[in-house]
């Protein structure tokens, strides 16, 4: 099922843990889905100096956690933020097709983190970043990453959720949507 | 799966798959190396394949007590569910088409539903479980209309290993003049079962969760019961199952069969000590850990739990290093990225449907077996918890609560 890279970042984790005072920590996923990520920096002069995860999930959620951990440490903020769930991924050697979805959302916990130290330094997100990668790393980040084409069974559930709450209907008010059967 | 690096292999997995008796094996050889006739034909090779075939007959419907007549042998359960749910209703369409089952069945009896509905063959009815996984006798009664067909219920759960109430449903069905489907699949051969004391029409049965090979199974029909068939073709199964009879697999499954039908007593006590002692020792063991389904009405070799705050995947992926073989309702594993429905349907959380390992054991474990996976499964999840954003929020809580 995984190949031999993924078992070792699965069994050998790095960098798992946190840190008491990060710069940013940003969280993605949902237990609904079974995977929750959870990444914490430490910045020094625009560089990662330290990053640590903790994640609820399955050995692809455990894996992709490491190695964007792995990938970004010493990186400038810049660098990090180009760093995407698909470079993760092929880092990794590959992941099987049904786990490059839902479980591959290392990097935008990742991004995720830094959105939130830019935040508390000024809060000029996407500050020296090209456009189009800030505005790809806060999509990516958002629900959005939950993309319900990709992901139907749970993630079109969530968005349908969305949709109703959206257009004002009482959830708690039980069907029609039936989001989780 | 993945390299091991294990001492030892044990497998608790029993309710996916169990290996073949090798007297069931060595049985099963004969009819295919030398005496492998067409059970059709006229000659004296099809004779012999014949009789064998209807020795093994005779043999699976023994175990149900039924009469070899009523057993019709086809690929598996799967197959079988498929027959009695799609063939009850086509055949009964004049009688109505409204079908009640529950929400806990297994997806060939689940699947088969929906597509019915959705071909507008008929409606159905998924009662509802309590948070143990049992379905009230009562709530059949209440769901049955004047058009009801057919009621199917599971007789025990293959995830959680919920027993249900047979016996009760199978009164009222008889009752009403209702057909009344069980699949027994993870049942049949561990319990005591008898057809007519229990008012069933019709029972699945799979050979390969009973020590017997995979690719055959049977379903039981009662006489005078009317199924569509699925399969056509030739005259096999007295017109009910077309196809070239698999000897092999039939020879296999009778003996299977036979063998539960002697040891079934022996096999269930050692089992539900087995299966006693790994719940109590993990719940013992392990924190924030639950039995998911009932502690009772259970199957004799079913145990599933829940390790909260953590994922099934990550644990059974950690196990089979220690080369335990496990399974979970995590959607991980399932293939489908939802959790397991049944795990739903008892009202868990999707966070601890997807902590859920099933453990299933078998008559090739052991006591040893037993203490290795004490041993080697509590650090596994302590492992997992340390890298878990759930687990350090309780623990974060724990720890201001003390301090306040």
């Amino acid at each position: 099922m995984y190949n031999q890279r993924v078992m070792d970042h699965f069994s050998q984790p790095r960098n798992v843990g946190d840190i008491p005072d990060a710069d940013g920590v940003g969280e993605v996923g949902n237990p609904v889905c079974g995977d929750i990520m959870r990444i914490a920096i430490k910045v020094r002069a625009d560089r990662i100096e330290d990053i640590k995860f903790k994640t609820f999930g399955c050995g692809a959620a455990i894996a992709t956690s490491s190695m964007v951990t792995e990938l970004v440490k010493g990186k400038t903020l810049q660098e990090a933020e180009e760093i995407s769930n698909r470079t993760v991924a092929e880092a990794l050697g590959g992941l099987p097709a049904i786990k490059m979805h839902c479980s591959n959302l290392a990097a935008d916990a990742l991004h995720r983190a830094i959105e939130d130290y830019r935040r508390r330094n000024g809060g000029a997100v996407g500050a020296g970043v090209a456009p189009a990668v800030a505005a790809g790393a806060r999509a990516a980040s958002g629900p959005a990453a939950h993309d319900e084409d990709k992901c139907p069974s749970c993630c079109g559930k969530i968005a349908q959720l969305g949709r109703e709450l959206a257009e004002g209907r009482d959830i708690t008010a039980g069907p029609p949507s039936d989001p989780i059967k | 799966m993945t390299q091991t690096t294990a001492s030892r292999r044990v497998y608790l997995d029993h309710a996916a798959t169990t290996p073949v008796r090798p007297e069931v094996a060595e049985a099963m050889l004969r009819f295919m190396v030398t005496d492998f006739g067409n059970a059709s034909s006229v000659h004296g090779f099809g004779r012999v394949a014949k009789e064998a075939t209807e020795n093994a007959r005779a043999q699976v419907a023994s175990l149900m007590g039924a009469r070899p007549e009523e057993i019709v042998l086809m690929s598996g359960g799967t197959e079988a569910d498929n027959m009695a749910i799609r063939g009850a209703v086509l055949a009964n369409a004049g009688r109505g088409r409204h079908v009640i089952t529950t929400k806990i069945e297994h997806h060939a009896v689940l699947h088969t539903c929906e597509g019915l509905e959705k071909e507008g063959l008929a409606e159905v009815t998924y009662l509802p479980v309590d948070a143990q996984a049992l379905v009230s006798a009562e709530a059949v009664a209440e769901a049955i209309r004047p058009d009801t067909v057919l009621v199917s219920l599971m007789f025990a759960n293959n995830e959680v290993g919920t027993i249900q109430p047979v016996a009760e449903v199978g009164r009222l069905c008889r009752e009403k003049g209702i057909l009344f489907h069980t699949d027994a699949v993870q049942a049949y051969g561990a319990l005591p079962l008898d057809v007519d004391a229990l008012g069933i029409d019709l029972l699945s049965a799979s050979s390969h969760k009973i020590y017997g090979p995979k690719g055959i199974g049977a379903l039981f029909i009662r006489k005078g019961r009317k199924v569509r068939p699925l399969i056509t073709g030739g005259f096999q199964e007295r017109n009910r199952r077309a196809g070239t009879s698999n000897v092999p697999g039939a020879v296999g499954f009778g003996l299977a069969a036979e063998l539960a039908m002697k040891e079934m007593e022996g096999r269930r006590r050692r089992l539900v000590a087995l299966r006693d002692r790994l719940i109590n020792g993990l719940v013992k063991k392990v924190e924030f850990t639950r039995l998911n389904g009932h502690p009772t009405l259970r199957l004799p070799n079913n145990a599933n739990l829940s390790f909260e705050f953590v994922e099934g995947e990550s644990i059974l992926l950690s196990l089979d290093m220690k080369g335990v073989a496990a399974s979970s309702g995590s959607a991980c594993t399932s293939g489908s990225l939802e959790p397991s429905h049944v795990l739903l349907a008892m009202g868990l959380p999707p966070e601890v449907a997807h902590g859920s390992v099933r453990m299933t054991l078998g008559t090739g474990n052991t006591d040893e077996d037993v203490d290795y996976v004490l041993e080697v499964l509590p650090p596994i999840i302590d492992r997992l918890r340390a890298m878990s954003p759930l687990h350090a929020k309780v623990v974060a809580g724990r720890e201001a609560r003390k301090g306040g």
